[in-house]
């Protein structure tokens, strides 16, 4: 049997490492206890002997990638060649297949595959020989134009016979699951196909991991900046004397540290089974880049005056674009601000940013008729996301944080402007 | 408390103190050793932790102002980026069995900041912990580097503490990789020179209280 290699904990409280090298390549051999991978994590580089004798089948971390604590790096298998690529489907019986081809497989045939009681006595009938015996030629049309294998349906008709409603059955039940899994991608000819980048991998992995993570659900507020934008008018030019942007971000953001200071559970993350509060607001700011997506993190934003605010925002969004952050400055943030409209989005309903347990997207600040003392006026009007985890928050107090922030923004205090 | 054969070598080239430790690692897997403790002084040498290419990005000098100045650059494969050895810096080299009580790298290191701050104390200069930055720090400035080899729980490499260093070396070097911070020596802090083995024999003790004391 193939044995999985994984990622070893190096300490209670070490939740990834690094793998720094491999010392064998896919394909070598290699002894029990012989050294495999080296790894680092803090100060710490050490050497990984292998769990098992065999074949090194598949690397899944290369040199550089942290991975968490557990997670598979790599698979020793007990033949060389049985590599995962190699392992057919069908000729799985004589190589064991890698766990991920089992996998898929199970995935793929909540059915088991059907042993006609007539082929037990007899010598296992082929594949090919089954379908075409037991199969009518309007079934096997069907299977052959929908890529269907005709002996992992179970067949209610004589002897096992796979009949047309078996067959479109088994399609109709599979369609879903297989839209869901990893259908490989339908390829036409002259399309092109580019690997990812890292950091597009990266994202993916980021999102999928805070989908399956957290119970998101969103509450939109409709929130009126006609005071904020007065107060911009007024300071803009201030602002840009002392080398400062000032957009309705920095706004937002001392709205948003005034919700977190109200409602502080949502500046916290989950560990386990305990909740851990954050002493300082970090806000992580989603910075969109022509290669993908990063959030630069402004540290102990309640700290800082708008000024402050309006200059830090500016230089990590600078950096950012200019790949000149430092990894210090990705980290650390305690809650995210998205701006979908910026590109004009009404309102975006965002991802969180694991491990917080909210995000708050900004939709479009735009005019809008609305009615104010029972008077239609124009007013400048956004709509404001709240992401946020249901396992942590429930939606009074995620309202109760978005009215904070409403109020905030409706009634921006000026003095330290 | 468990054993501890102390060996003090006084001062040892890098690359030999690398090919001892090496040996010494067998010898303790195999059972042939109990823990080991090297004391050492390296001559003026530059090492690049496991991760090479970074630490060498840390590097200020050029390999002839290096040559100028004698200084070897060593690769190693110990954790941690770039750092310096030399005269009146007091090397610890620990060669452990972690197995199966100790196995936890983030204690472990814990443990050998601990020794180093307790040694300062005893000399009447406050270190402590810089959460994030791994060492023994005097306010901003590190007074003591680690940079760990584990193979098998087999613990290898250990700890630098600046007794009497020449901290002029350092810059040719961004110490660990941290641009924004110092380095700092005992003598620099209490003003005054250290007998070296005084301060082997505070770490002695201080290693058997803090590591060996389970």
């Amino acid at each position: 049997m193939p044995t999985n290699v994984v990622m070893p904990q190096m300490g209670e409280s070490i939740a990834e490492g690094t793998v720094v090298r491999w010392v064998k390549k896919v394909g070598d051999h290699v002894d029990r206890d012989e050294p495999l991978f080296e790894i680092s994590t803090d100060k710490v580089d050490a050497e990984i002997p292998s769990p098992a004798a065999g074949f090194l089948a598949e690397i899944r971390a290369k040199e550089g990638e942290t991975v968490a604590v557990n997670e598979v790096v790599a698979i020793i298998a007990d033949a060389p060649g049985a590599s995962p690529a190699a392992a057919a489907p069908a000729a799985s019986a004589a190589s064991p297949a890698p766990p991920a081809a089992q996998k898929a497989a199970a995935a793929a045939s909540a059915v088991p595959p059907p042993v006609p009681p007539a082929a037990a006595a007899a010598a296992p009938l082929s594949g090919d020989e089954w379908r075409r015996q037991k199969s009518s030629p309007v079934v096997r049309r069907i299977a052959a134009e929908h890529g269907v294998d005709i002996t992992r349906i179970e067949g209610s008709g004589a002897g096992g016979r796979v009949t047309k409603q078996d067959i479109l059955g088994f399609m109709e039940e599979k369609a879903p699951a297989a839209a869901a899994g990893a259908a490989p991608a339908a390829r036409a000819a002259g399309d092109e196909v580019v690997p990812m980048t890292v950091m597009r991998r990266r994202i993916a992995e980021h999102m999928i991991a805070s989908r399956r993570t957290s119970a998101h659900v969103h509450s939109v507020f409709e929130v009126d900046f006609s005071r904020v934008s007065k107060l911009r008018d007024a300071k803009k030019a201030d602002y840009e004397r002392a080398g400062a942007k000032l957009t309705y971000l920095p706004f937002i953001v001392k709205a948003v540290v005034a919700g977190l200071r109200a409602v502080p559970v949502a500046n916290t993350s989950i560990d386990g089974d305990n909740v851990v509060y954050h002493k300082d607001i970090n806000i992580g700011i989603a910075v969109a880049l022509d290669w993908g997506l990063i959030v630069p993190v402004v540290k102990q934003a309640d700290e800082k005056s708008l000024l402050g605010l309006a200059r830090a925002m500016q230089d990590l969004a600078d950096r950012a674009r200019n790949k000149q952050l430092k990894p210090d400055e990705v980290q650390g943030g305690t809650f995210t601000i998205t701006n979908p409209g910026v590109y004009g989005a009404l309102l975006g309903m965002a991802i969180i940013n694991q491990p917080q347990v909210a995000i708050l997207g900004i939709g479009a600040i735009e005019k809008r008729a609305v009615v104010v003392d029972d008077a239609i006026a124009i007013r400048p009007m956004a709509y404001l996301t709240l992401g946020y985890d249901h396992r942590l928050i429930d939606g009074a107090v995620a309202d109760q944080f978005m009215s904070v922030v409403k109020k905030q923004i409706e009634t921006f205090d000026p003095a330290g402007l | 408390m468990r054993d501890l054969e102390v060996r003090r070598l006084g001062r040892v080239p890098y690359a030999d103190a690398a090919e001892l430790q090496r040996a010494l690692v067998e010898e303790r897997r195999a059972g042939r050793v109990g823990d080991v403790l090297l004391l050492l002084e390296h001559p003026h040498v530059i090492t690049l932790g496991a991760r090479g290419d970074a630490a060498r990005s840390h590097l200020i000098a050029t390999p002839q102002q290096l040559a100028e100045l004698g200084v070897e650059l060593s690769e190693t494969g110990r954790g941690g980026d770039i750092t310096y050895h030399g005269p009146g810096q007091l090397v610890a080299y620990p060669i452990l069995d972690l197995k199966p009580d100790r196995a936890d790298v983030y204690n472990y290191v814990r443990n050998l900041e601990q020794v180093m701050i307790s040694v300062s104390a005893r000399f009447g200069v406050a270190a402590g912990r810089i959460e994030g930055l791994t060492g023994a720090w005097v306010g901003g400035s590190k007074i003591g580097a680690i940079g760990i080899r584990i193979s098998r729980w087999i613990a290898s490499h250990g700890f630098a503490y600046n007794v009497n260093t020449d901290l002029d070396y350092f810059s040719l070097i961004v110490p660990c990789g941290i641009r924004d911070r110092g380095v700092t020596s005992l003598a620099r802090e209490l003003g005054d020179v250290v007998r070296m083995t005084d301060v082997e024999d505070a770490v002695i003790d201080a290693f058997r209280a803090v590591v060996q004391a389970t």
